[in-house]
């Protein structure tokens, strides 16, 4: 048997959709042998009290992030674009349904 | 863990957080002392949902009736469950799961002293409900607000779930309660019990808890272990009453001027007694976990087999 046989199982990232019309949200992880066993255990983990009518699992090291850190200079170019939000518009209380 | 920013500058940065009580993620630069303190707490904790199955499993097959059965078994599927989401939530800082159940079977992560006390008869699993998941509660619903955020989150799943525990426990009892002097002289006998071992739940007197103060100022903890046991006696009194039981607290009694009960000390040379290893059922519960995980150890083996097998076969 190989290395990994012996292993941890690995872990996944489990995302729920509460209910239909809502995204699927990330709700925690677990260890699963593989992606069908990961599903079954995020519903018995996860889902015991009908939390949700989909599960998505994703093994963890599938993913990749953005640096930790919140400053961080990839999302600077947001910061100063105020005028990407509707109240940097200023309309007349007179003006209906805007 | 970036390179390129110095270290107090960090550490500035985390102080900041913490102060503005906003979350610590897994990912956050964060002291080491930090790190330490929140994986030995939550650790713990894990360990504690995991151990704490024991004494009530051992009821699932002597269930009084089916009714009694299936919710037994679904509390104690929800206390697996606890412990899950609490190891998860620990993993997130670099200890494999492994490695915590290692700590725990040798001894070197402890877990809550309560579950080291044995359920003697099926009015146990009432008490337990009411009384353990009760002292359970008090501490975890503060918990929800912690620094760290995947214990934060943790909590908030957690907590939903506990009022099931409680309420299905208070409700066995006073199902006992209505029935037979016998039956009602069993559920006495269970909250004599199990009182001193809930209080004790809370930790050691603050004057005796070296590490809480440090806790609360990095936001781990946000209420001292007395703060909490006096929130939990003013909660049970009431429930007490209702149900037509005493606790075993000759001085247990409403203080006018503190609007707030008085009462008694734990035995504190048995609590620690009991978490060096000497309670009642310290060295059954770790043999039957190791046990557990022994026995486990070929089905973990085989499902990976057969996942690295069906890998080569799509190939
Ligand atoms: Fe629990
Ligand atoms: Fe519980």
């Amino acid at each position: 048997m190989s290395d990994e046989v012996r292993g941890e199982w690995p872990l996944y990232e489990v995302f729920v959709r509460g209910k239909r019309g809502l995204n699927h949200v990330h709700v925690g992880s677990l260890h699963a042998p593989d992606d069908a066993m990961a599903v079954r255990h995020a519903r018995d983990v996860y889902t015991r009290r009908n939390e949700g009518v989909s599960i998505w699992v994703v093994r963890s090291d599938a993913i990749t992030a953005s640096s930790p850190d919140e400053k961080d200079p990839l999302f600077a170019p947001s910061g100063d674009k105020v005028y990407r939000h509707p109240t940097f518009y200023e309309i007349p209380d007179n003006v209906p349904h805007m | 863990m970036s390179s390129a920013v110095a270290e107090p500058e960090l550490a500035a940065q985390f102080d900041a957080t913490v102060r503005r009580k906003d979350r610590i993620e897994p990912r956050d630069w964060m002291p080491d002392a930090y790190r330490k303190t929140v994986v030995r707490q939550v650790a713990q904790h894990a360990h504690s949902e995991i151990i704490g199955m024991q004494p009530e499993g051992q009821w699932i097959g002597r269930a009084p009736s089916l009714r009694r059965k299936a919710i037994l078994l679904a509390k104690v599927q929800d206390e697996a469950g606890h412990g899950l989401y609490l190891y998860s939530a620990t993993e997130t800082l670099g200890v494999s799961r492994d490695e915590l159940t290692e700590m725990l079977i040798s001894g070197r992560q402890k877990y809550s002293s309560i579950f080291n006390y044995p359920a003697l008869s099926y009015a146990d699993v009432g008490t337990i409900g009411w009384l353990v998941d009760g002292a359970a509660i008090c501490n975890q619903v503060p918990l929800c607000r912690t620094s760290f955020g995947p214990y934060g989150r943790a909590m908030i799943r957690i907590c939903k779930e506990e009022s099931f525990h409680q309420r299905q426990g208070f409700e066995l009892l006073m199902t006992m309660m209505r029935g037979t002097d016998e039956q009602r002289a069993m559920v006495q006998e269970s909250v004599n019990r199990f009182w001193w071992p809930a209080l004790m739940m809370f930790g050691p007197p603050d004057d005796a808890s070296p590490n809480t103060e440090q806790s609360m100022a990095w936001g781990i903890k946000t209420h001292t272990n007395d703060e909490l046991r006096q929130r939990f006696v003013d909660m049970s009194v009431p429930q007490a009453k209702a149900l037509g039981v005493t606790f075993p607290d000759p001085d247990l009694k409403w203080n006018e001027e503190r609007q707030a009960h008085d009462f008694g000390q734990p035995d504190w040379d048995e609590f620690w007694d009991v978490v060096k290893g000497n309670g009642p059922c310290n060295a059954q519960r770790i043999a039957h976990r190791k046990q557990a995980c022994d026995d486990g150890a070929w089905v973990r083996e085989a499902a990976m087999a057969f996942a690295e097998k069906q890998k080569v076969a799509t190939a």
